[in-house]
């Protein structure tokens, strides 16, 4: 089969930041890890080179699903849950559309879980910024999803009793062919992923810890914190060997079928026996356990871990449609009516 | 072929069922009968009835499966109430059906297939064909497994192979009775079996055999003449009322010059929409079978932001779960055609019968105030038209239509005079051009009061839109009391103008008199057909029925006014006199309802308007 990769229409002009700034108050909480993940966003855009006309946002409901209103794009805001059928729809209709899902941990993993793991599945072409704050922060300061158990919220009193969701093993168990994890304070890697997400055909999912100052506050601080990150976040780029620790003393070294943390230079442990990621192996498994990884025993795994190559569902939809347009000698409706088994009346 | 020479009754029209087993073949039996009527120059309606079930227990009750065909040489406007011909291919179904034969209904058994067991299965207590249980109908004893096994004999054929063939024995028999060539069949089978010559031989062979046993046995006293029907001239093809509604969704594709997109979840009895469009790739048909309903009608809203004629097709509790979506297709004012294919209900309810009572949640079945178009299709031909139609007026005013067409349309086929695209009427849709300078996104035209169309990717056109309120012209989010009000009005307003740009209400008899029977929807065949037996009595009696719902056509209120009595007659506990009584509160309304997921039958509504009449 021919396979179509659709294009999209680059702009024959030098973009800004200033582009794609609305002229609409954001209503953001002062301190709310979304004002850098907005900022970031719109230095992306004019980064990418398309036209601005030809950027579409698409958004459900909750705190992040604001989104399309401060971004001076297309934009439709949706309802709670659905962003991801919604932008699917857009992508279909309009291959050559740039577009982008704003969503949270309540709205896609919970209400839209099934339009979330379904999306992934079809790697409909679409770029997915989660804010993940670990709460419901609209509805004021419900769990959510991906709340730790036994956090005290305002609907878990005494504590949650459920197990929190993992948004890298979910995007990888549904087949995900890109993922990222970045902190909302580290301006550079969020905008690397953002870019990398738009260059990659399929679904992209970039999980952004993001701080709720409100009802989350300090939530990822434990890892991403000053104090912390060097012993507990492990930055992942491709080709390069998965090293962490204040000097990047630390790795990963994939034993079998096991990571462990090793020391370069102790124990006879030398650099080219740690980990070198690969973030184009169509194989998930070693993505998948890079996802898993947390704290006390293993840093936690940002930067791009996962960007595998498979066609898109929009592509395929196109491939179809050409082949149909091809081999059929239905080409207008009048065929069609008059397909098959008709007689005449006089 | 040689013929005995039988006399020829002529009859005007003839319902003929098939019914047998779900493994029986009785809906490609059917098909194929209805065909030969086709050719024949009868008009004709046509109906499958069978269970949810795919396979149940084999010659049990709820394993029945059945094709109904009402053909003739005058207008056919329903698929018949009572049986001329049954054909039962075993005891289960004979009992199922027995009720809708009429008295002295010929009914054609193949008796290989009453034996005990099958007897006790079907839940009769002695065996129908020796008891005198069917002696008030023309049983037609015919040995048909064992008659097929017979005439295979000579090419070798399994008997297991050639029991699946009986049913064309009772077709030739079929086409014996009613003297109907098989020369079209068996062009038929060399088209449809190209790749397996010997089952082409096997029909053929079965064909004859049956046609022949036919002219041989004294039970067959007569055959019946069903003259060709007078038709306006023209292209004619049979459809089912779910394919006239695909084919009427492409059309206004095509006319609009905005591909097609349907984002659809299976649902029965809709689906056979979804899996007609998937066929049309090569008409630019984007179809999405969607992980549910919820994502079916968001991705059509999604392609309708794009631009793209989009639509959702599904039944009653699949509207039930869109309900939130359609809000936002209200509020962002996006054209989307959402196809309700009825059923009964509430909840699940029976998937496969027919019944009218999603009308009030289509027009209410919303939060917030949320009126959308409501159109509704009466024929399963003119399914084709009023898909045409909804989407037409959804693209053109840009607000979500309700299309109603029930399980009895949609499965149920007609003939169907074949329309010229040249013929249908334009489709414009307000897009807007690049760089429009007066481009605001709640903008509207002052005599439509509709907003523009401004498609992602289009210059000088950048905007966002949502759930949330908008303020008026610009579209910024506004939680302004007074612009909320204002908002509401004009969604409202938008949507009442719509009356500007549909037909006036016709009615069917005198303007004025005693009683005027109101319907809509997929009642029209029953209604009309028990209004003209009236009027052929010499009765004094009107009918109107109605395809636009919401809004209502401009005269209704005048016509209402018009009659001493107004017959509400609703395949439901009663939702459009509710609603003509909501709007136009009149005492004389009555209502007639019938709530067994059941069509009406000519006489229950005669007896009615009798009483009315009377009374």
């Amino acid at each position: 089969m021919e396979y179509i990769n659709t294009t999209i229409e680059r702009t024959t002009v030098q973009l800004s930041k200033a582009d794609f700034e609305s002229d609409q108050m954001v209503k953001w909480c002062p301190g709310c890890g979304a004002h850098a993940i907005l900022s970031a966003l719109e230095r992306v855009f004019p980064k990418l080179g398309y036209k601005k006309e030809n950027f579409c946002l698409v958004s459900g409901i909750g705190c992040s699903s604001r989104f399309p209103y401060y971004v001076n794009t297309y934009g439709i805001h949706g309802i709670h849950g659905r962003a991801m059928a919604i932008a699917t729809g857009v992508k279909v209709a309009n291959p050559h559309l740039s577009v982008w899902v704003a969503t949270g941990d309540g709205d896609s993993l919970a209400i839209g879980g099934n339009h979330f793991i379904h999306t992934i599945r079809r790697n409909v072409d679409i770029n997915v910024i989660l804010f993940n704050n670990e709460i419901y922060g609209l509805t004021k300061g419900q769990y959510s999803p991906t709340t730790p158990m036994n956090k005290v919220t305002k609907t878990s009193p005494q504590g949650t009793i459920e197990h929190p969701f993992n948004i890298g093993e979910l995007v990888m168990g549904a087949q995900g062919t890109f993922f990222a994890r970045v902190p909302d304070n580290d301006l550079t890697l969020m905008t690397e992923a953002m870019f990398e997400s738009a260059r990659h055909d399929g679904t992209s999912i970039i999980e952004i810890l993001q701080n709720c100052i409100i009802f989350a506050d300090k939530a990822h601080n434990h890892i991403i914190n000053k104090e912390v990150r060097d012993e507990n976040m492990c930055v992942v780029r491709d080709g390069q060997p998965m090293l962490f620790g204040k000097n990047k003393e630390k790795g990963l070294r994939l034993a079998g079928t096991e990571l462990s943390v090793v020391e370069v230079g102790k124990n006879g442990i030398t650099l080219d026996q740690i980990l070198v990621h690969d973030r184009y192996n169509p194989d998930p498994w070693i993505h998948m356990m890079l996802a898993k990884l947390s704290p006390p025993h293993f840093p936690k795994i940002f930067g791009i871990i996962r960007s595998a190559m498979f066609p898109t569902y929009d592509d395929l939809m196109e491939d179809k449609i050409r082949l149909g347009q091809k081999e059929s000698s239905i080409q207008k409706l009048d065929h069609l009516l008059n397909s098959g088994e008709t007689w005449e009346i006089r | 072929m040689t013929k005995k020479k039988r006399p020829v009754i002529e009859r005007e029209s003839v319902v003929v069922k098939f019914v047998g087993d779900s493994g029986d073949g009785m809906q490609f039996t059917g098909g194929l009968f209805s065909d030969s009527a086709a050719i024949a120059g009868n008009d004709l309606a046509t109906f499958p009835d069978f269970p949810a079930e795919i396979r149940a227990p084999q010659n049990t009750i709820p394993g029945v499966s059945g094709f109904q065909v009402h053909m003739g040489s005058a207008k056919i406007y329903t698929t018949g109430d009572l049986c001329d011909v049954i054909v039962a291919m075993n005891p289960a179904s004979l009992r199922a059906n027995l009720k809708w034969a009429k008295v002295g209904a010929t009914l054609l058994v193949d008796t290989d297939s009453f034996e005990e067991k099958s007897i006790e299965k079907a839940g009769y207590k002695s065996n129908p064909l020796e008891d005198d249980s069917l002696k008030r109908y023309n049983v037609v004893q015919a040995p048909i497994t064992n008659l097929t096994k017979e005439c295979l004999k000579h090419l070798g054929i399994d008997n297991k192979t050639a029991e699946r063939s009986k049913n064309m024995f009772a077709l030739g028999m079929l086409y014996y009775i009613f003297n109907r060539p098989l020369e079209p069949s068996f062009q038929y089978f060399e088209q449809k079996f190209k790749k397996d010559p010997r089952v082409v031989e096997i029909n053929k062979v079965v064909l004859t055999a049956g046609y022949n046993y036919a002219d041989t046995i004294e039970a067959i006293e007569s055959v019946i003449q069903v003259k060709p029907a007078k038709m306006p001239a023209g292209r004619y093809r049979n459809i089912t009322g779910n394919v006239a509604t695909a084919w009427g969704l492409l059309a206004a594709a095509e006319k609009s010059g905005r591909a097609l997109f349907l984002g659809s979840y299976p649902i029965t009895p809709a689906t056979e929409i979804l899996m007609e469009l998937a066929r049309h790739k090569s008409l630019g048909a984007k179809v999405f079978q969607a992980e549910d309903e919820i994502a079916g009608i968001c991705s059509a809203i999604g392609a309708s932001y794009a631009g793209l004629m989009a639509c959702t097709t599904t039944s009653g509790p699949g509207l039930s779960l869109k309900s939130e979506a359609i809000g936002l297709a209200v509020i962002t004012e996006l054209p989307l055609v959402i196809v309700d294919v009825q059923r009964g209900g509430p909840s699940t309810g029976l998937p496969t019968k027919s019944e009218q009572s999603d009308l009030l949640q289509a027009l209410f079945g919303r939060n917030g105030e949320c009126p959308v178009i409501v159109v509704a299709a009466s024929s399963s031909d003119n399914c084709f038209y009023y898909a045409y139609m909804a989407a037409k007026l959804s693209m053109e005013h840009m607000t979500p239509c309700i299309l109603l067409t029930d399980g009895y349309l949609g499965f149920g086929s007609a003939l169907f005079r074949i329309p010229k695209m040249a013929d249908m009427p334009p489709i414009n849709p307000p897009v807007a051009k690049a760089y429009d300078p007066d481009y605001k996104p709640y903008a509207r035209d002052p005599k439509t009061l509709v907003r523009k169309w401004a498609i992602p990717g289009t210059e000088g056109l950048r905007h966002r839109i949502g759930g949330l309120e908008k303020e008026n012209i610009t579209g910024v989010v506004s939680t302004d009391p007074m612009n909320h009000q204002l908002m509401v009005t004009l969604r409202a307003e938008k949507v009442a103008k719509v009356a500007d740009y549909i037909p006036l209400q016709e009615v069917d008899g005198p303007k004025k008199g005693d009683l005027l029977v109101v319907s809509w929807g997929g009642t029209y065949g029953a209604v009309h057909s028990a209004v003209k037996k009236m009027h052929e009595e010499g009765k004094k009696i009107s009918h109107a029925h109605f395809h636009y719902i919401n809004p209502l056509p401009k005269n209704t209120e005048k016509i209402l006014k018009s009659f001493k009595k107004i017959l509400v007659c609703e395949l439901n506990a009663g939702q459009f006199v509710y609603y003509l009584r909501m709007n136009f509160p009149l005492p004389n309304i009555y209502q007639f309802n019938k709530i067994q997921a059941l069509p009406f039958m000519i006489n229950e509504l005669t007896d009615k308007f009798n009483e009315l009449l009377e009374g």
